[in-house]
């Protein structure tokens, strides 16, 4: 992953993006269209599992067809408490996030040790056994799902029951969990992460147990991905196991294709793209998954950075030369020279 | 008296009914270049696999430093000091040159579960990748995506991030392979210029570089041990002739050129 500085195109393109959205709540006040901000609100939940797994499949080569499980039981840690009166964030939240690190654990110490396709139908196995386990819980709901009366509470410190409130606490979320993972990217571990999806047998050769790594790795995107799944708890007020649905899983494959897989913004333009498609799409059409198909297609075939690539190529065009011209004529300002 | 650098003893592995290696016995003394030569077949390259711990044995021991490492996996086994190269270019190809060897200076330079600094900015890591590369030539490449390179270019790196690993033994199987004349001769220039300080075990073709490199050569054919010695004593040896003759005869080339 390239460094990010503030006069490269991936740089000043997502300072404006992440300006706008941290501007929206006024917007939506001002013209008390609401719905923007429920519509911003998934798209960033849905951006950051999309993270988790981009962590996993873009740059660790681990194609996981079972993510949403730890969206689901992010969710569940959220909602199952709430059901016996448990609405304290600090057990919540950390809750989300140690179950789901511990179902990585377990899981991906069994699914690491295949490769390509058994990898791939492994994951949507857990994914699917975690699946029916909650829709047999008759107790939480079954597959009919289970309310959360109320959000998380955070002792009088944050208040997350309004709109407003959770939106922010997803936005600042978001760029966490996005410096958090830019910073894994690029430290040791990170290489290593690299290392071992371009070349696994030459990782090994060079003194690397790649297993370990990659079973750290996936632990990683499986706690990130139950936070976003105690926010999307959170959020929807409501949980059920349609969350962990393996089609569930595959959207979020989508999402990381999408916007381009292996690179810090992709996962969350990708769900973006999804998020704000599935809405548009869907009021055109009632077959919008097949225009969805299609799209994937073409990305897939004729531009493979996705969103990511094009957002770059786009920015370094007209705006991206204005942007060189300003950083190039600042380097070279009188002030700066020395005589 | 020390154990030898390398001893193997009786190594067996069948692929089917095909005996790759077939009681196989090795001693590789520290600061010597042993080569391994035979024809196509032989089971050279099965043999390094098992030295490296890519393959298990069927049977037979390994020996490092008096240690047996037949159990050991690749990755262990490096840690242990021993380093390969691969016949058949094998690298990170859409990492940068300086990031294919900072990985192995890396393996070495203490555990990798570090989360948060950045690893490209550790000069623990950049120097001696730095080092590395500009031993075999490549400093100025440095900043290139291996993919980008020459297949001669690839070859060199392959052996800068094999030193990167600061290793006590080098497998280096075929270095040469698919390179041209010249590149073949600075590699044979290079490979002679670290005889002394690294021991190395060859596997080679080029029976030009295999004269001109190795203190003692092996000969495997049909995945056995037909003569082990120094080069005079393999050159003149009857059952080598033959096994070359019956093949493409490159001995008598060579002792004709």
């Amino acid at each position: 992953m390239d460094r990010i500085t503030a006069f490269s195109p991936r740089g000043w393109s997502m300072t404006v993006a992440l300006s706008l959205l941290a501007l929206l709540p006024i917007y939506v006040a001002v013209t008390g269209q609401t719905f923007y901000l429920d519509l911003a609100s998934r798209l960033m939940i849905l951006g950051m599992a999309a993270v988790s797994l981009n962590l996993i499949l873009g740059n660790g080569g681990m194609i996981s067809f079972g993510h949403a499980a730890y969206l689901g039981i992010g969710a569940y840690c959220v909602g199952i408490p709430a059901y016996y009166g448990i609405y304290d964030g600090l057990i919540q939240i950390p809750l989300a996030v140690a179950c789901s690190a511990l179902f990585a654990l377990v899981t991906g110490a069994i699914c690491l040790r295949t490769k390509g396709v058994y990898f791939i139908m492994i994951t949507m196995a857990f994914t699917q056994m975690v699946f029916y386990g909650f829709v047999s819980m008759e107790e939480f709901g079954g597959d009919d799902g289970l309310v959360i009366d109320l959000r998380s509470q955070f002792a009088g410190l944050l208040d997350i029951e309004g709109a407003t409130g959770l939106y922010y606490f997803i936005l600042i979320s978001l760029l966490a969990v996005l410096f958090l993972v830019y910073r894994i990217t690029r430290s040791r571990f990170g290489m290593v992460i690299e290392g071992a999806r371009a070349n696994e047998r030459r990782m090994q050769a060079i003194g690397y147990d790649t297993y370990r790594y990659r079973l750290v790795c996936y632990v990683i995107a499986g706690a990130i991905c139950g936070y976003a799944g105690a926010l999307l708890g959170n959020f929807t007020h409501f949980i059920s196991p349609e969350m962990m649905d393996w089609t569930a899983s595959g959207e979020l494959i989508f999402m990381v294709v999408l916007g381009g897989t292996g690179t810090l913004f992709g996962p969350v333009l990708g769900a973006a793209a999804f998020v704000l498609l599935e809405e548009w799409l869907s009021t055109i059409t009632i077959y919008w998954q097949f225009l969805f198909g299609a799209l994937l297609i073409a990305v897939v075939l004729f531009w493979r950075g996705g969103i990511n690539g094009f957002v770059d190529w786009a920015a370094d065009q007209i705006p991206g030369r204005i942007i060189t011209r300003t950083r190039d004529w600042i380097r070279r300002a009188p002030w700066r020279q020395r005589s | 008296m020390a154990p030898a650098l390398l001893t193997v003893e009786n190594l067996n592995k069948s692929f089917g009914g095909i005996a790759a290696t077939d009681h196989v016995d090795l001693i590789v003394e520290a600061g010597e270049i042993h080569a391994v030569i035979g024809p196509n077949g032989a089971g050279k390259t099965t043999l390094v696999a098992q030295l490296s711990g890519e393959l298990r044995p069927d049977g037979g021991e390994i020996k490092f430093v008096g240690q047996n490492i037949t159990p050991l996996a690749a990755h262990a086994r490096a840690h242990l000091g021993i380093a390969r190269t691969f016949q058949i270019t094998n690298l990170m190809l859409d990492m940068t040159v300086r990031d294919n060897v900072a990985l192995a200076v890396q393996a070495y330079a203490g555990h990798s579960f570090r989360f948060w600094a950045d690893a490209r900015c550790e000069e623990r890591l950049v120097e001696p990748a730095m080092a590395a590369l500009a031993r075999v030539g490549l400093a100025d490449r440095a900043g290139s995506i291996a993919r980008a390179m020459s297949h001669g270019e690839h070859r060199q790196l392959e052996i800068a991030i094999a030193l990167a690993t600061e290793p006590r033994l080098l497998l280096l199987d075929e270095p040469m392979a698919g390179m041209g004349v010249e590149e073949a001769q600075s590699m044979v220039a290079f490979l002679d210029g670290l005889k002394g300080e690294k021991t190395m075990l060859l596997v080679e073709h080029d029976m030009d570089a295999v004269f001109a490199l190795a203190d003692r050569i092996t000969v495997l054919v049909h995945g056995k041990v037909i003569a082990s010695g120094a080069p005079d004593e393999i050159r003149g040896d009857a059952a080598v002739r033959r096994a070359y003759l019956g093949d493409e005869g490159p001995l008598s080339n060579e002792e004709s050129g």
